[in-house]
């Protein structure tokens, strides 16, 4: 008796999982249909970074793995889906180098400038916004996005909360670490700012009204708001320019170029954004935005 | 060295936050911990029963899980601790009291039971067996591991860092992201504030068992 309900257990798991796969399988085919195309006869001036990554086959690449909309693990097929990656084939595809040849890195906000340092990932595409302080360890492409940072408060905004200078003397929420957390302290001290380690929480003090607002760049907000509608809804003033790009080894303006270049035709191409509609378009039902000047410094 | 000067008000205030983290915590565990460890040694079952469901659930359940109850389930019953760091400090005392509990009530098996009988022989009751005889004797043994507990404690304040107080760690995040040309001094700084904490302890917890050891 007892073997045989256990039979019968592992019988039931093995039809979940046999659902599970076949499931998957779909969506990469699906996925499939609608990637970047790669470029197959591309040839590069020998000693460059693009002939070394051409001739390898292969990239690596530094993305974040749970960033919806950007950067997110499919648990599934254990590759990330959104914008970034979507970016990062279409360099790859450049390169002659097809999506399944990608190997994919998780960086998070504290180690993608090491990773680029110690060659550990060639490029990171992982919401990685351009500045000075980054510029003197790292080199930057793009950029490909230029995000905001906004507010998001909850349903109705009883507060009444319209924009930064509002935050006075409201408790407002972001991550440790993050830009728009040093944002609100540099500039608008009146605000009292707390900081958990992941957005998430902010969430939750949100729901339980431990704080009135939660601040950080607009994509990752929309995120939030497109995972509970009915509590929380977005400010929709962004009043600072976050612009993303692709880090890279410092010194490498060969490189450099070269991805600029395929940003560029892929903002001429429509891939941009159509990459877009597929991915973050999905979370915040808008059209693609104009895409943005690349700043070749 | 210029960033450390640079930053030192940050760093200052993150290193005091997590020493009071840390001591505020050590406090309020020693007391509850002793309490518990008295209730599981006691003649009275329910109490015995209480003190024993205590530590098993404080002792198998993992921090973070005890500081997101404390974080964000407690608004649903209704209840909310004063300041963010007043929950931190609840959390990690709660989470620690198990452990000296368990630290002090071997130490309290280590007493000789002849000490017990001769203080009842004197018409002692419990608990004044308990204070008098048995608890002075049973803190001397326990030095050692009292003292694993409190290092574990002076680094598992590090979890409210995730929990929107602004200790070493938080400070380690912040500036991390903010000098990506300093990570090694960003870090070198953050572990030197853990270090100041931790090795005078580890000294001074030695110096303290040689005093109070027992020689039998």
């Amino acid at each position: 008796m007892r073997m045989s309900r256990s039979a019968a257990t592992l019988g039931a798991l093995g039809l979940v999982l046999a659902g599970c796969s076949s499931e998957a399988g779909q969506q990469a085919e699906e996925s499939a249909s609608n990637t970047p195309s790669v470029a197959t006869d591309v040839q590069f001036q020998p000693g460059t970074t693009m002939a070394e990554l051409h001739d390898a086959g292969t990239i690596t690449v530094g993305t974040k793995f749970d960033q919806p909309g950007f950067g997110l693990l499919n648990p599934q097929t254990q590759t990330p889906e959104g914008f970034d990656v979507e970016i990062a084939k279409i360099v790859a595809g450049e390169l002659g180098i097809a999506p399944e040849d990608i190997t994919w890195t998780e960086t998070v906000s504290a180690n993608r400038e090491p990773f680029i340092q110690n060659g550990q990932v060639d490029i990171v595409v992982a919401t990685y916004t351009i500045n000075d302080t980054r510029k003197q360890v790292v080199d930057f492409a793009g950029p490909y996005y230029i995000a905001g940072q906004d507010i998001m408060v909850a349903k109705g905004n009883p507060e009444g909360i319209e924009g930064p200078d509002d935050l006075a003397g409201k408790t407002v929420c972001s991550v440790e670490g993050s830009t728009p957390a040093q944002n609100i302290r540099d500039n608008y001290p009146q605000a009292n700012l707390v900081t958990y380690d992941v957005y998430s929480k902010c969430a939750d003090d949100l729901t339980n009204g431990n704080v009135q607002a939660v601040t950080t760049d607009n994509v990752i907000l929309t995120g939030l708001v497109a995972g509970n509608p009915e509590g929380f809804e977005l400010v929709g003033n962004p009043f600072t320019e976050e612009p993303y790009g692709i880090g890279l080894a410092k010194g490498d303006t060969e490189f450099r170029a070269f991805i600029n270049d395929a940003l560029e035709q892929s903002f001429e191409d429509g891939t941009w954004a159509a990459a877009w509609d597929r991915t973050a378009g999905v979370i915040t039902g808008e059209q693609a935005p104009e895409p943005p000047t690349v700043d070749r410094y | 060295m210029q960033f450390i000067s640079d930053n030192s008000d940050l760093l200052w205030s993150a290193w005091l936050t997590t020493l009071s983290l840390a001591v505020a915590s050590g406090v309020c565990a020693l007391v509850l911990g002793t309490v518990l460890a008295g209730m599981r040694v006691s003649p009275v079952p329910p109490l015995r029963g209480l003190a024993t469901f205590y530590v098993e659930v404080f002792r198998n359940t993992p921090l973070t899980v005890v500081f997101f109850f404390l974080f964000f389930g407690l608004v649903y019953v209704d209840l909310q601790f004063p300041s963010r760091f007043t929950t931190a400090v609840a959390a990690l005392s709660l989470y620690t009291a198990s452990f000296v509990s368990e630290a002090l009530r071997s130490g309290i098996n280590a007493v000789p039971p002849g000490q017990a009988e001769a203080a009842r022989a004197l018409g002692l009751g419990f608990g004044q067996t308990l204070r008098t005889v048995v608890l002075p004797q049973a803190f001397r043994t326990v030095v050692p591991p009292l003292g694993n507990v409190w290092i574990a404690l002076a680094k598992n304040t590090s979890i409210a860092a995730g929990f929107a107080v602004t200790d070493l760690t938080a400070a380690l995040q912040r500036l991390a992201n903010l000098n990506a040309d300093q990570l090694l001094a960003v870090f070198a700084a953050v572990v030197l504030g853990y270090l100041v904490i931790t090795l005078p302890s580890a000294w001074l917890i030695r110096v303290v068992e040689n005093r109070v050891a027992i020689v039998r």
